[in-house]
């Protein structure tokens, strides 16, 4: 079936079987295999990319239902050799051991981001209405959707501890 | 994955004929849920009708309430200001579900139709009348934690697993559904599910091609909202017992109290005598193990799931007391 992804800002059209998820078009089609297929369940986050702004696990989505969609995965975070500041602050504190989960934890933080400026709540923001202080619990919370089995978590909130307070 | 077809409709009438093109089909939205099934071999759709360009992604006040669409993301749903500000149990109970990256694809309508995480099920090597009619249930006899205690049968005991669908019980939930007919119906949220009884496999009151396309609520009938959510870990996982309430008080009386549960039935759980126990009275401890031995009274706690009595129990007094503090 004819699909088209905009895939960190390049156009690509694909002719591709409806059964493929957009994790395999991203890894098997456009050869983008910085997105890593943990679980393919949805249960690890190791797949998450971020779609038209909001981040998804790209496992548990079909790319034929993504036709006209943009989509950014960890390819398209740094500026050529240019780290972003995430990257860095990833480097920074040690956020990593093995590496797998580090595509799929670095695209979920850039999203948990956003959403925070946004003004949206979690489960653990006191009042719904109110702002949202990025503690340590918040970043926790927020990140619950991306396992390492290396348990870098200290690393990982504290990288994104330091880029939220930037 | 066995091989579907896929279809794009822009209409929900289109959408309704082309699933009842196809006696095997299913509407897809955010697919989290179904795509995992079909990964695992327990769904095999011949076809797949995407509902996801219908138009059905508003929320919008109505005359004493609101609708959403069903095609709203779970994300949205809870961070939507009217929900926050006068449904705030809704907004709580999203939040408690599932992960972010999740919660940006789950939409409404799937949410409600999710299927249960009951291991049995999802196994295909094992019996399950749900998945299979008439082959049995690995369950009875097997490894019980997330196992439904209300409501269950000889041949089901598998939980309903939202956290959505619970809060929408409290809060009087109408399904606005359109049929294959061409007509639309309102059923409500009490009618929508099945008890398993000897037919596990029919979940719901909707027919092949009958597509959800909002869910309609009332103002809510208490200004104290409570999602309280027990689990096995902080975070991403289903719930061992939640509770869900909508409370008013009035001269230091409970005037209305609506509540629900999650963790324990086979369905989004609502016992009217837990509420009628409550309302009129005024708060007390007494007064609030009793509605936890009214809300448990029938459960079957069949090994492993003991547990599920005292926690219910517990977390139901510690909720109705933070309500009427």
């Amino acid at each position: 079936m004819k699909t088209e992804l905009m895939v960190n800002g390049a156009n690509h059209t694909l002719d591709i079987d409806t059964r493929v998820t957009l994790l395999d078009a991203l890894r098997d089609h456009l050869q983008l295999t910085g997105t890593k297929k943990g679980c393919d369940h949805g249960q690890c986050g190791a797949c998450t990319v971020i779609v038209n702004g909001q981040r998804i696990n790209s496992c548990l989505s079909l790319a034929v239902m993504h036709d006209g969609d943009d989509v950014r995965t960890v390819e398209g975070l740094s500026e050529g050799d240019d780290l972003n500041a995430l990257q860095q602050a990833f480097l920074d504190h040690d956020a990593l051991q093995c590496g797998y989960c580090t595509p799929g934890q670095l695209c979920s933080a850039m999203a948990l981001l956003d959403e925070v400026r946004e003004g949206r709540a979690s489960h653990v923001t006191e009042e719904l209405n109110g702002p949202v202080a990025l503690t340590r619990d918040e970043i926790t919370e927020r990140m619950s959707g991306n396992l390492c089995r290396c348990a870098c978590y200290v690393g990982i909130v504290a990288a994104i501890e330091e880029v939220a307070s930037e | 994955m066995r091989p579907f077809d896929f279809c794009k409709p822009a209409t929900p009438e289109n959408a309704i004929e082309d699933a009842v093109g196809a006696p095997g089909s299913a509407f897809v939205g955010g697919g989290t849920n179904l795509l995992d099934l079909m990964k695992l071999g327990v769904m095999a759709p011949e076809r797949l009708v995407d509902v996801n360009r219908l138009g059905l992604n508003q929320i919008e006040p109505i005359e004493n309430g609101i609708e959403i669409g069903a095609g709203v993301t779970n994300s949205d749903l809870a961070d939507d200001p009217h929900i926050r500000q006068l449904w705030p149990l809704l907004s709580r109970a999203l939040l408690a579900g599932a992960s972010v990256q999740l919660r940006n694809k789950a939409t409404t309508g799937g949410n409600l139709l999710q299927r249960t995480r009951c291991p049995y099920f999802q196994d295909t090597d094992v019996a399950c009348n749900k998945r299979e009619p008439g082959s049995g249930c690995a369950a009875l006899g097997g490894e019980l934690r997330n196992h439904a205690v209300l409501g269950t049968s000889e041949h089901c005991i598998a939980l309903h697993p939202s956290d959505m669908a619970v809060a929408m019980r409290a809060l009087d939930a109408d399904i606005v559904i359109c049929d294959a007919n061409g007509g639309t119906k309102s059923i409500a949220l009490r009618d929508f599910y099945r008890l398993p009884g000897d037919t596990p496999h029919v979940e719901t009151a909707l027919n092949h091609g009958d597509l959800i396309t909002s869910v309609r609520l009332p103002a809510p009938t208490g200004d104290r909202q409570i999602y309280r959510k027990i689990r096995d870990r902080a975070s991403y996982a289903f719930a061992l017992v939640s509770v869900a309430l909508v409370l008013r008080m009035e001269n230091g009386q409970i005037a209305s109290a609506a509540l629900a549960f999650g963790g324990l039935g086979t369905m989004p759980w609502r016992d009217e005598a837990v509420d009628t126990v409550l309302i009129g009275e005024r708060p007390s401890e007494a007064l609030f193990e009793k509605a936890g031995e009214t809300l448990m009274s029938g459960a079957e706690l069949r090994p492993g799931l003991e547990f599920k009595a005292g926690l219910a129990k517990r977390a139901l007094k510690s909720v109705l007391m933070e309500a009427t503090r």
